[in-house]
């Protein structure tokens, strides 16, 4: 029998009772909320359960959601389930001003590169990373540049010389 | 700036020789750098540096409306960006709720699959110009100009194509570009045909390929590896057929396996994928051609507040002027919603994923970057081999700088 989302969010319920939050199915993936503490241990057993089988990491990316007081850093993970060619998607978030986030990369080796884009790119911090680098931007550079207080600058400027560019 | 490894007592050198293969060395085809400890010439230890050509795309799209997100596609693997365009327009297909005509799906088909092909004969190609032998190259590289030839009829670019808008093409397909394709179906598999007499089965190719930078299949899965690369290893993983995508499922096709991994094995699947995508080709312009009268002018869905107006219409019609002002001026929004949409790209799963609250432009937007993602196995791969294997290996996973940096 083919796994479906029912099954999924059934089983994950019934192991982490009503800590998973925020059950959603956008455009047919499955997407719930997990505490931020609880990361490993969702990953750990969506990968051990030999029916689940999610052992394959897609993707993992943060979004800045300014707005949200305590909870301004979300990770995603896209996971896929080569077998049974299903998707789910789930996030945790942390705090801007402490952003811990366990580190997946014990789990998953694709986590690595990707673990350090996210920190680069939005400073979670992961713990347990064995190499937690800048890896696309500069590494003198001193702040997060996608977190949403630094807009893309604002191409009508006027003050800026540019003309080595021809602009 | 990198730490020397101590050779043990006996040894011609007392330590390892440090080697800066990058960012600007021909052998990388791109620009990152890999810093490689060598004891004589066997790699000991080998640390990648990328980000030399970042150009925040994520960043960037979070100002732009979403027909002006399909430029900076163009430059992630700028080998086959018409894939990449085409993977934008699903995502927001998708996102939008707009259904493609048949027609649409087919030509999208012979548009990336012709990506594919001048994407893995580049490749291909190349391994053999990494292992000594030219002429191969020099074969196929006259067919991508063919494909680039097919482009330009279609979307006026060439390299940088930005081929196709939400919801279908810009214009219907020329008969000249039709006259194109013809002309490669009929051509390129004889110079294929030759392409593989010159390497599959030549002892000094096979020599300097098989079992180097060989990689398990369970390995390359916790890797993250996808595409060709994991098929090599053992893995029929094809986005093209677990999640098809512009009616894919209409089309027959096998997808190539290998088993150990290593450059040989990437190489032939390489291969393999071409013939087969040679014949989707095929199939797909058979299904255009039965479109007869009106049905062989479609070439764009029905979404107004998307796909831009033609121009005479712009002129006579209150509608169709408001839209053309709302699109071109970027007013329109973009429903709610977040959306995972991938594509099998020439190097694996290319995947967008789009988080949109509401406004003008994307509230996030990251690419699923398949040779970012696959490139930190680069230094499990060449530990222990010979430096001369390291440059094969590198050029056989199909490492595009534009894709890694994005």
């Amino acid at each position: 029998m083919a796994l479906t989302n029912e099954t999924i969010q059934r089983k994950l319920t019934e192991k982490f009772s009503d800590q998973l939050i925020d059950w959603k199915e956008p455009y047919g993936m499955l997407t719930f909320t997990a505490p931020k503490d609880l990361n490993l241990k969702v990953l750990q057993y969506l990968f051990d359960d030999e029916e689940l089988k999610f052992r394959f990491l897609t993707d993992l990316q943060a979004v800045h959601y300014p707005d949200r007081k305590g909870e301004e850093l979300a990770v995603v993970y896209h996971l896929h389930n080569l077998v049974d060619n299903i998707r789910i998607r789930f996030k945790i978030y942390a705090d801007i001003e402490k952003p811990d986030v366990f580190s997946a990369t014990a789990l998953y080796q694709a986590a690595n590169v990707m673990e350090r884009e996210t920190y680069d790119f939005f400073g979670v911090n992961f713990v347990g990373h064995p190499n937690l680098k800048r890896i696309l931007n500069v590494d003198e550079m001193d702040y997060f540049p996608m977190r949403k207080q630094y807009p893309v600058e604002d191409q009508l400027r006027i003050d800026k010389d540019d003309e080595m560019f021809g602009r | 700036m990198n730490d020397h490894i101590l050779l043990p007592e006996g040894s011609i050198e007392k330590q390892t020789t440090t080697l800066n293969l990058g960012p600007t060395h021909p052998a990388t085809h791109g620009v990152f750098q890999n810093i490689l400890e060598l004891d004589g010439e066997r790699i000991m230890k080998s640390t990648s540096t990328v980000g030399y050509i970042h150009r925040a795309f994520e960043k960037i799209a979070e100002r732009r409306p979403l027909y002006q997100i399909t430029p900076l596609t163009d430059r992630l693997n700028y080998c086959s960006s018409p894939i990449n365009n085409m993977g934008w327009h699903l995502t927001c297909e998708k996102l939008l709720g707009v259904k493609t005509p048949k027609r649409v799906d087919y030509l999208r088909v012979i548009i990336m699959e012709l990506a594919r092909i001048a994407d893995h004969l580049i490749c291909n190609s190349i391994v053999g110009v990494d292992s000594g032998a030219y002429s191969g190259f020099l074969y196929l590289m006259q067919y991508r100009e063919l494909i680039y030839e097919i482009y330009e009829e279609v979307c006026g670019s060439r390299l940088t194509t930005t081929i196709g808008r939400i919801g279908g093409f810009e214009r219907n397909f020329s008969a000249a570009a039709f006259e194109k394709l013809e002309k490669f179906l009929r051509e390129y598999p004889k110079t294929l045909k030759e392409f593989e007499k010159l390497f599959t089965r030549n002892r000094i190719f096979m020599e300097r390929t098989i079992g180097c930078g060989p990689i398990s299949a369970e390995r390359a899965l916790n890797y993250g590896f996808t595409g060709p690369n994991l098929r090599a290893a053992g893995v029929d993983y094809d986005v093209r057929v677990h999640t098809p995508y512009s009616s894919y499922e209409d089309f027959d096709f096998v997808v190539p396996v290998g088993t150990t991994g290593d450059c040989y094995d990437r190489f032939l699947v390489r291969n393999e994928e071409m013939w087969q995508s040679l014949s989707i080709i095929e199939q797909a312009y058979q299904k255009v051609q039965e479109f007869k009268g009106a049905e062989a002018e479609v070439f764009h869905a029905d979404a107004p507040a998307y796909y831009l107006p033609e121009k005479k219409d712009v002129y006579t019609k209150m509608e169709a002027l408001i839209y053309h002002f709302k699109i071109v001026m970027g007013e329109t929004e973009i429903p709610e919603g977040e959306v995972y949409s991938c594509v099998e790209g020439a190097n694996g799963e290319l995947g967008f994923y789009l988080i949109s609250d509401g406004g003008r432009t994307p509230y996030r937007l990251h690419f699923r970057r398949p040779c970012f993602i696959y490139y930190q196995a680069f230094e499990e791969l060449v530990k222990g081999g010979m430096l001369s294997d390291a440059v094969i290996t590198m050029s056989s996973l199909n490492l595009i700088a534009g894709e890694m940096d994005a």
